[in-house]
């Protein structure tokens, strides 16, 4: 789960962390009543969850209140990525000596939490990682023992500070460890931390993704965050309720498999012969006649599909069961669309003998039916 | 010979009451695993498919001599399950559970690599040797035979697609393994192409990768440098929009990295073939072999 900027930044004073004086603001009435109180300059920055919200124009400055106002108020009139600019964040405008980068996140191949800092703060990680790598610093922390307070001075020393800058920087990051910890994240970004000229760390911007496999251990977090988990259509909503991974894609063939691994193999087949696929639906292990037809019906809510290619490789999803959903499904009068099944495996006799009873053609070979599906989607005006 | 689990391996299966447990601990049985004890916390003396319950590991591991483990605790408590196997020294520990916090994952990945001990998965489909009759997971066991090539994949019903066409052409396989879906697992394909590396009967490896992170990428610069059977490879996702999640947690393309492109070419640079479809996986083979 992504939190938003403001989010992210209740949960990092939560733990000490410095975050420039300011606050949320829905209306621009309310941004120019918090740039008041801050009382000097003031940024104004677009509470959505998409990066690059200032090359967006979502994230402006103000020098007064007023000024505050008219700024919030074309924000929040704006949308970014799609998604509607429903509140903006109204903070101090820092007096930068430096800009600072600050992340933890999990490195796939070592399967340890990593940190990473850089003194040279602003750009993206990957932009920065191009220009000049030698400017990341990045330390593996060993499950065992975390991430300890040596750990956190080295790396503000090979980040080049010095000084007692070492040891507030140290706990800065220490203090950001401890977030990750607490509260299961699996990747956090400062960027930028700004050293202001009176020698301060604060984090200016902040993003925070949390484990979702994790957030049955953070009830609290979850219910102060007054917000569904993500932002999700009607469709997609629909297929999570139901346990399926769904994806929606750009071409006009819905693939409806199970497995994740079968469900992209079968998109790409589809592309081979020449189609594109529109979804992504993978029932998930052991679906029954009623998910079956659940996916079925999610698949065909989606304007886009002219056809539907049901790829189903029996283990424990029997083909049986397989056979009574698209039954189901097509005596509902659901089915609107030409339909191509494939299914082979577990009790693929007896899901055979229920599709021929009743006139649906069923194929052997993802191959076959991938050819198949993308002529019948051309046929289809 | 094959790998990680052969005719001496004696199965303890954690979670054995619940739905899944029950269900998979008689496929197994149905295909001839040596499965000798399960284990729920608070039933032990109840007995599953006929097979005897017990409170802890420890117990059922000392009563009945057991080698390995197979877990479908749900994910809450999968990384307990895991560590109380690792703690009794059970080699390999197989989690089939999907869903577990990545934070657990990767305590239990590295306790267990302290101890020498192989982890499987989360979020695998598990690990077969059909010469030995051994299925440790949820795989439908008929769609692989005996053979010489080592399989090992990321996905589930992909790899069963491939096996599938493997067996009907005729080729067998040493062992399968499910590497599974997420992010971070205990077998990377590098720690696997090393471990079929030390097995003789393995003629040939068969590499099933898909889109996100770059173990495929890193398994293939190992292959060049240090592997000289055969390797035939098939990458799924080459259709994959970038940002999205397919499915499995660790199916996503993050900015540049993760792409089929790239896993591909670095296959191909590497020496090994990557099929288009799955069913020439088989053809690939039979051209090596």
């Amino acid at each position: 789960m992504k939190l938003l900027e403001h989010e992210a930044k209740d949960i990092f004073r939560a733990f000490n962390m410095p975050t420039p004086p300011g606050g949320v603001a829905e209306t621009p009435e309310e941004a120019m009543s918090i740039a008041a109180k801050v009382g000097k300059p003031v940024v104004v920055k677009a509470q959505v969850l998409s990066g690059k919200r200032g090359k967006a124009g979502g994230v402006k400055f103000a020098d007064t209140p007023e000024q505050a106002k008219e700024v919030a108020k074309h924000i929040l009139g704006l949308k970014i990525n799609d998604l509607p600019v429903e509140a903006v964040l109204v903070e101090e405008k820092l007096d930068i000596q430096q800009e600072i980068y600050a992340g933890i996140t999990i490195d796939r191949n070592e399967r340890k939490y990593v940190v990473i800092g850089s003194g040279a703060g602003g750009m993206s990680i990957e932009e920065l990682a191009e220009e000049s790598p030698e400017k990341i610093v990045k330390m593996y922390v060993d499950p065992s023992i975390g991430f300890l307070p040596y750990n956190a001075r080295e790396m503000a020393t090979k980040m080049g500070f010095r000084g007692k800058q070492i040891n507030k920087l140290a706990s800065f990051f220490l203090k950001l460890w401890n977030v990750v910890e607490a509260n299961d994240v699996e990747l956090t970004e400062i960027n930028p931390l700004i050293l202001t000229k009176d020698g301060r760390f604060l984090a200016a911007d902040a993003r925070l993704n949390v484990d979702d496999n994790a957030l049955f251990r953070h009830k609290q977090m979850m219910e102060s965050l007054k917000r569904d988990p993500v932002e999700q259509n009607e469709r997609e909503k629909l297929a999570t309720e139901n346990d399926m991974a769904y994806v929606e894609l750009d071409g006009n063939i819905a693939c409806i498999c199970n497995g994740a691994g079968l469900t992209m193999a079968t998109l790409d087949a589809v592309s081979l012969y020449g189609g594109n696929a529109s979804t992504f639906l993978d029932l998930g292990g052991g679906a029954d006649a009623e998910r079956v037809e659940k996916g079925i019906e999610v698949a065909l809510m989606y304007p886009k599909v002219k056809a539907i290619l049901i790829n189903i490789m029996g283990g424990i999803t029997r083909c049986d069961e397989v056979a009574k959903g698209i039954l189901a499904a097509r005596d509902d009068g659901d089915i609107t669309v030409p339909m191509v099944v494939r299914m082979v495996g577990t009790n693929e006799e007896e899901g055979q003998e229920i599709l021929n009873k009743a006139g649906i053609p069923f194929l052997k070979t993802m191959e076959e039916a991938a050819s198949k599906v993308v002529n019948l989607a051309k046929e289809v005006k | 010979m094959a790998i990680l689990a052969d005719k001496n391996t004696r199965v303890i299966i954690q979670g054995i009451t619940g739905g899944q447990g029950t269900f998979h601990s008689q496929a197994m049985l149905n295909f001839g695993t040596k499965i000798v004890a399960g284990v729920t916390p608070g039933k032990g003396g109840q007995e599953v498919n006929g097979i005897p319950v017990f409170d802890t590991v420890m117990e059922a591991k000392e009563a009945h001599d057991a080698t390995a483990a197979v877990i479908f605790v749900p994910a809450p408590f999968a990384g307990d399950a895991a560590l109380e196997a690792i703690a009794a020294q059970l080699n390999p520990v197989v989690v089939i559970t999907e869903h577990v916090p990545v934070r657990d994952e990767i305590r239990v990945i590295h306790t267990a690599k302290r101890q020498g001990i192989t982890v499987i998965g989360p979020n695998t489909p598990g690990v077969i040797t059909p010469g030995a009759k051994q299925k440790l997971g949820i795989m439908p066991g008929h769609v692989f035979a005996d053979g010489p090539v080592g399989l090992m994949s990321r996905s589930g019903t992909l790899t069963y697609e491939i096996a599938a066409g493997m067996t009907y052409a005729g080729i067998g396989m040493t062992t399968a393994i499910g590497l599974g879906g997420d992010p971070c697992v205990g077998l990377t394909p590098i720690e696997a192409v090393k471990l079929f590396e030390k097995d003789n009967d393995t003629k040939a490896l068969v590499l099933v990768g898909e889109i996100g992170g770059d173990a495929e990428e890193r398994a293939a610069a190992y292959i060049k440098e240090n592997y000289d059977r055969p390797v035939v490879g098939f990458i799924a996702g080459r259709t994959a929009p970038p940002g999205k999640r397919m499915g499995h947690a660790g199916a996503i393309i993050s900015g540049s990295t993760g792409t089929a492109q790239a896993k591909i070419k670095a296959l191909n640079d590497a020496g090994i073939p990557v099929a288009e479809k799955p069913s020439d996986v088989a053809r690939l083979l039979q051209e090596v072999l």
